[in-house]
């Protein structure tokens, strides 16, 4: 377990270092300038449009942070040889594997901790100059604690992907990891698609290969509740814990699929 | 610092090359803005890879910055081409966009040259809100709304804020208006109806409104009598139109009472009966009421 908080602790110091942390900066000014020209642009649906902004910035953010920091993760200390100098201490590859992963979502979250609070800072101000009047009109909130919830499958969606990029890290070139992973990103999205195929089809065959890939792919969709915390609809958390836990399990496959790969692996 | 002042140079003279470029060779930007890349709401919905809300929102500003850029133009040129698909992507990509049909229906049935005067699309858009929140009385009112002001048919326009008012949580002057709107679309037996129906109501100023508007609604009822009345008896000859007259001809024992018990007015030019402007009726709902 030491072994494994070493190697987490190390990637994350490898982030800040790699200066991953400038986005929050970049997070921050996008939210502040969007706050100003969009109550320019927009008829009276600011705080909406800012929480939308907010949602899908920190999905994108951290979108890349966890596929371009993901897919260097293994691949990096192959190509460095720093991998032989690592697995000659008292490392086992499993440690190695989920260290990397344990460090790369410690990033993570920080990174969707900073941007929620800075999204909550934004519309805190924005509560705070809106007349009550207007306020009145919103569906939700403006500092709602309801957005919590989307942030919370966020964060469990792009730990999903950190595990996807991982696993294709175990054994292709980064590029190629980059492709695959992006690639499985947007097949996640369309998995509802692949369920319903019956609907479009009439082949049996078909329609259960397209059952089969719904199970086989990540259902990164069913990560997705931004547009019901921003209007107020409910979520439930039997719903939540559901979809968190599918998340968890997800990932424990991926991860020991990326153990047993990169267990089998030789460095000669 | 070379290198600094060396980028820095390079940087001012490429803004002012650019400038220079965008005075000399100016780009039609008209032709840029009535561009709709994706017009199918589905594919767009694909293509947002699960950011549909600021999708949404960045569609919603276009459609302001389309409709405010259109009714700018001058002499009215604006066409609003693009208005109504780009309301129909918003609300594909988030369909609980409430301000997106609600402005988005004034907008499209606007009469040119201030939209589009599109009633039939504002309907529609309005009814795809329906089919996304059916619960949501705001819709049913705004498409009543359309039919009322822009469409005219003051029936329809009833009937949907009938609807709205059967919506839960709805407030509760839309009963009155629905009856009010069925007045003025001369559908008395409807209108009496709903208002019957108003006083049973535990508001005050319901029952209050619901008794002077069954009494416009006997007063038109006796308008319409007395006018049947005068035009069988025909012009007297010579004389102009008035109830003495026609008490003395026997064809009514005393000049006639409102239902506030005021007399009724009669035109001594044209023989029509209307209702007295002293009368606590008046005005009635309708124009034919007050000829």
């Amino acid at each position: 377990m030491r072994a494994v908080r070493y190697i987490a602790i190390n990637v994350f110091r490898e982030s800040v270092r790699d200066r991953v942390p400038y986005n929050l900066v970049l997070f921050a000014m996008l939210l502040i300038g969007a706050s100003y020209l969009l109550g320019q642009l927009t008829a009276g649906q600011d705080v909406k449009i800012i929480k939308d902004l907010g949602l899908a910035a920190i999905s994108v953010f951290g979108l890349f942070i966890a596929i371009f920091i993901g897919i260097g993760l293994v691949s990096k200390e192959v190509e460095r040889r720093s991998i032989y100098a690592l697995l000659a201490k008292p490392i086992s590859r499993p440690q190695f594997i989920a260290g990397k992963y344990a460090g790369l979502t410690l990033t993570l979250l920080v990174n969707v901790a900073v941007m929620t609070a800075a999204l909550y800072a934004v519309l805190a101000y924005m509560t705070w100059v809106t007349p009550a009047h207007i306020k009145a009109g919103w569906e939700a909130p403006g500092v709602d604690p309801v957005l919590l919830k989307a942030t919370l499958l966020i964060f469990v969606e792009l730990m999903i992907v950190t595990a996807v990029a991982l696993f294709f890290s175990t054994f292709s070139s980064p590029i190629l990891s980059a492709a695959l992973t992006f690639a499985l990103y947007v097949a996640g999205q369309f998995n509802t698609d692949l369920k319903n195929f019956d609907q479009v089809v009439e082949s049996k065959a078909a329609v259960w290969l397209a059952r089969g890939l719904y199970h086989l792919l990540p259902d990164l969709s069913a990560f997705d509740v931004k547009l019901q915390v921003v209007h107020g609809l409910p979520v439930p958390a039997g719903y939540l814990a559901a979809t968190a836990g599918y998340g968890a399990l997800y990932i424990a496959a991926l991860l020991i699929a990326a153990t047993l790969i990169f267990s089998r692996r030789d460095f000669k | 610092m070379i290198q600094g002042i060396a980028a820095g140079l390079c940087l001012v003279l490429a803004v002012s090359l650019q400038m220079m470029r965008d005075r000399v060779w100016p780009r039609e930007t008209a032709a840029v803005e009535q561009l709709l890349y994706v017009r199918s709401p589905e594919a767009m919905k694909r293509l947002a890879l699960g950011f549909d809300a600021l999708a949404a929102d960045v569609y919603w500003i276009r459609a302001i910055q389309h409709y405010g850029g259109e009714r700018l133009k001058a002499g009215g040129a604006g066409k609003y081409e693009l208005l109504h698909p780009l309301l129909d992507i918003t609300t594909s990509l988030d369909p609980y966009f409430n301000i997106a049909y609600r402005f988005g229906a004034i907008f499209l049935s606007e009469k040119p040259p201030g939209g589009p005067g599109r009633p039939d699309q504002a309907v529609a858009l309005l009814r795809k809100g329906i089919a996304a929140q059916p619960g949501n009385w705001q819709y049913y009112h705004d498409i009543a709304f359309v039919h009322y002001w822009s469409i005219g048919d003051a029936v329809a326009a009833a009937d949907w804020f009938r609807r709205a008012a059967a919506q839960p949580g709805s407030p509760n002057w839309l009963l009155p208006v629905a009856a009010a709107m069925l007045t003025r679309g001369n559908d008395r037996a409807s209108a009496r109806f709903l208002w019957q129906q108003m006083l049973q109501s535990d508001q005050e100023w319901l029952r209050k409104n619901a008794e002077r508007s069954l009494a416009q609604l006997d007063a038109l009822d006796r308008i319409d009598g007395l006018n049947q009345l005068i035009t069988a008896m025909g012009k007297p000859g010579g004389q102009p139109y008035s109830w003495e007259a026609l008490v003395r001809a026997g064809r009514l024992r005393r000049i006639p009472l409102d239902p506030s018990g005021t007399p009724f007015e009669i035109d001594p030019v044209t023989g029509r009966a209307r209702l007295s402007t002293a009368s606590r009726l008046f005005p009635l709902p309708l124009s034919m009421g007050r000829e």
